[in-house]
């Protein structure tokens, strides 16, 4: 029988951070790794979004706050922690105060996971794909709590419809995934990329092709399904600010509330990598293209430090690029409604994505 | 309690496009009660304090009961103590969006009842000035409704124009809202020097930026997704109900007092009145915007017509209107404006009484919105273009 410890649980590739031969020191830098990946990067891409949306809208977002106001969501969180906690006096005041948290945390611990370069991740499971999507999906009982504990009508409108969105973009999300997961022949994360380092289309051998091209289908409704999940516009009923007022949102203040908008930037940013770590690559510069002072595989793995910061930053660089997207889908279309969002996952999204999972699967089993 | 050996296949009747059956399991009687939504009158999509109150089974309304009255401020009973000069700082503020347009109504009812000629530069200055205005009032209820429907970006464009027409107005009026340039008599002040040419420019900026609103919001499939056939209005329920402006143009009928009725120099020029077909939200929200380009139409013949000479007539320090009693009416951006005026004689009305747009145009939301989903109902709300100190006075 083996013992389980944090390096060797169904850990396969290892972590840069695993140095020395103690326990401690490994886990103390994961633990920052994570901490940091979650508190920074979400604001940076919450920072884009401020900025994007501005100039697209014809102003020019926040200026004031840090040098060309990139402190303003820092500032922001300070406010927030400075406000009235506010409990209404209806509310299921336990309840009430467990459902940012519950939203908060699995948003935290789905970084665990995500690999930003060779090595810089603080684990590889080998179920690494199946842990974020489970993780993810946890999020939405606290906004479903939060929406019943608030007693306000609005909060619990708003709280439903996120419980039927999730169910109704869940399924196509997951099956794409797992038609990603065939193509690869594994769950990890880190093999998903290295599986599309090494991907050719049969007759095309030698010419190397990201996942997203032979599935540009899939990315298509996983870009869809993940906006959906996350509640993003233009699916953004359980929030609807012109009908629900701010829906499951609507009687939180303060700390509790930054918690709940910190948990959809994160979202924003988990989703958007693992977008990046199932369809487009990864660390990988281009395709077909090593990464400057890696060797290896399909020259990303095994890289000096100068590789694994080139690698890093292509990582993020991706990221922004689809929160880009994101907030471009924001501020051109108008929400949808949510008989219409469920008839297009429902009669839509799921049989096309039942479909390509199929396909896929027999190609995979023929060749 | 439910019993779930029987079963039971239905047909949503109400929902809108629906071809999907559904099997309910059991013999149907899950338990619901039909929830009670306040909704205003501080709420995102009121734009004021409107009050509604909605009743929900599930997502679909019951009922709805317009809650008004949360605004008034008595305009009618001031007015009864200000002189006629003075009026028009009362006019220009129940309907916010239609300053210049509502102190229209106040000047024309009392140079009517004083059998008064007014200079003719002067009128073609307040037609041009009301169109403008006019153009005003729907930029705003075009970002407006598109944030309702939950797209944030036409209000910033919207508000690009507005500001530059904002300035046109303020350099000849002194105001960005409250223009309060209408006297009995004519206007209080002639344009200033450029002013037509810096007029023309505008007109011509707007419409080429006219046509990125008709892509941009009228063209989004997700825009007409959420609105068309949503809350239809049949000609016949809006006639009975008192609906006017861009609200009943949508239901085909082309009543229109610039054309029909005509006052000032509209008899002179060509007037387009936008008509939708359906009178659902989508040909509502078409009309409005429609309306900004016949009213550019307009501004355009306006340039070509604008007379010299004087803009005020010589009046008496103290405008007394002769004893008697008068109704105008007036093509508001929102429908039809009517003042009734009755004067003892004296420097005051003996009674002003107001009839205007929006009150008359939210009496359709119980009926639009018997049946249809809650965001539907923000839909609707948003469509009928009401301004809630037009509706309370």
């Amino acid at each position: 029988m083996t013992v389980l410890t944090s390096t060797t649980a169904l850990a396969q590739a290892p972590s840069i951070l695993d140095v020395g031969d103690g326990v401690v020191l490994p886990i103390l830098l994961k633990v920052a790794l994570v901490l940091g990946l979650f508190f920074v990067v979400p604001l940076v891409g919450g920072y884009l979004e401020h900025k994007v949306m501005g100039r697209m809208q014809n102003r020019r977002g926040p200026v004031e706050a840090g040098p060309f106001g990139s402190l303003q969501l820092v500032a922001d969180g300070i406010k927030f922690i400075q406000k009235e906690d506010i409990i209404p006096r209806a509310a299921d005041k336990p309840m009430f105060a467990l459902a940012p948290g519950l939203a908060l945390v699995p948003a935290l611990l789905v970084f665990l996971v995500i690999p930003l370069g060779p090595g810089v991740f603080a684990v590889d499971l080998e179920l690494g794909l199946f842990y974020a999507l489970a993780i993810t999906s946890i999020s939405v009982l606290g906004i479903l709590l939060g929406g019943w504990a608030s007693a306000n009508k609005f909060s619990l409108i708003g709280g439903l419809r996120a419980g039927a969105q999730l169910i109704a973009y869940e399924l196509p999300l997951i099956i794409t995934a797992i038609t990603v997961a065939v193509m690869a022949g594994t769950l990890s994360l880190v093999g998903i990329v290295e599986a599309q380092a090494n991907f050719t289309l049969p007759g095309l051998e030698g010419f190397n092709l990201w996942f997203v091209f032979p599935q540009i289908v899939g990315f298509a409704i996983f870009f869809v399904a993940a906006m959906a999940e996350l509640s993003r516009p233009p699916f953004d009923m359980p929030i609807g600010d012109s009908e629900l007022v701010f829906g499951y949102m609507t009687e939180y203040t303060g700390i509790k509330f930054a918690m709940f908008l910190l948990t959809e930037y994160a979202g924003m940013i988990t989703m958007s990598a693992l977008m990046v770590v199932l369809f487009l690559g990864g660390w990988q510069i281009l395709p077909g293209v090593a990464t400057p002072g890696c060797e290896g595989a399909a020259g990303i793995m095994s890289c000096d430090p100068i590789g694994i910061a080139i690698s890093v930053l292509v990582t993020l660089a991706k990221i922004m690029g689809l929160v880009f997207l994101m907030v471009w889908a924001r501020v051109a279309y108008p929400r949808l409604r949510e008989d219409q969002l469920q008839r297009i996952s429902w009669l839509v999204l799921v049989p096309l994505s039942l479909a390509n999972l199929a396909f896929v699967t027999i190609l995979t089993v023929v060749l | 309690m439910s019993d779930l050996e029987t079963t039971e296949r239905v047909l949503p009747s109400n929902a809108p496009g629906e071809d999907v059956a559904f099997e309910i399991l059991g013999d149907g009687d899950f338990p619901t009660a039909e929830m009670s939504l306040s909704i205003g009158p501080a709420h995102p999509a009121t734009h004021g304090v409107f009050r509604i109150v909605l009743d929900l089974d599930g997502e679909r309304v019951r009922g709805a009961r317009p809650v008004i009255g949360y605004m008034h401020r008595g305009f009618e009973k001031l007015a009864e103590y200000r002189d006629y000069r003075q009026i028009a700082a009362l006019t220009n503020r129940h309907d916010w969006l239609s300053g210049f347009c509502n102190e229209l109504g106040v000047a024309i009812a009392v140079e009517s009842m004083l059998e008064l000629e007014v200079p003719d530069r002067a009128q073609w200055i307040r037609m041009l000035m009301a169109e403008w205005n006019r153009i005003l009032n729907h930029l705003m209820f075009i970002g407006s409704y598109a944030l309702e429907l939950g797209a944030i970006t036409p209000m910033f464009y919207a508000f690009r124009e507005r500001e530059d027409i904002q300035h046109l107005m303020e350099s000849a009026t002194g105001g960005r809202l409250h223009f309060t340039y209408n006297q009995p008599g004519g206007v209080k002040i002639d344009l200033p020097k450029g002013f037509l040419k810096r007029s023309a420019e505008i007109s011509k900026v707007t419409r080429e930026r006219f046509d990125d609103y008709v892509d941009l919001v009228l063209g989004n499939e997700i825009f007409q997704g959420r609105t068309v056939g949503v809350g239809p209005l049949p000609q016949d329920v809006a006639l009975s109900l008192g609906i006017t402006g861009p609200t009943l143009h949508a239901t085909g009928i082309a009543e229109d007092s610039r054309v029909t009725e005509p006052y000032l120099k509209y008899g002179d020029i060509d007037v387009e009145v936008p008509l939708g077909e359906n009178g659902d939200a989508f040909d509502r929200f078409y009309v409005l915007l429609h309306r900004i380009r016949a009213s550019l139409d307009i501004i355009d013949q306006i340039h070509d017509h604008m007379p010299a000479g004087p803009v005020n007539s010589k009046l008496p320090k103290m405008v007394k209107a002769p004893e008697g009693a008068i109704y105008v009416r007036t093509e508001n951006p929102l429908g039809q404006l009517g003042y009734w005026l009755e004067s003892d004689g004296g420097r005051t009305p003996w009674r002003f009484k107001m009839r205007t747009p929006s009150f008359s145009n939210v009496q359709a939301i119980p009926y639009l919105m018997q049946g249809a989903l809650l965001p539907d109902a923000i839909s609707i709300l948003g469509s009928v273009f009401f301004v809630v100190g037009d509706i309370d006075r």
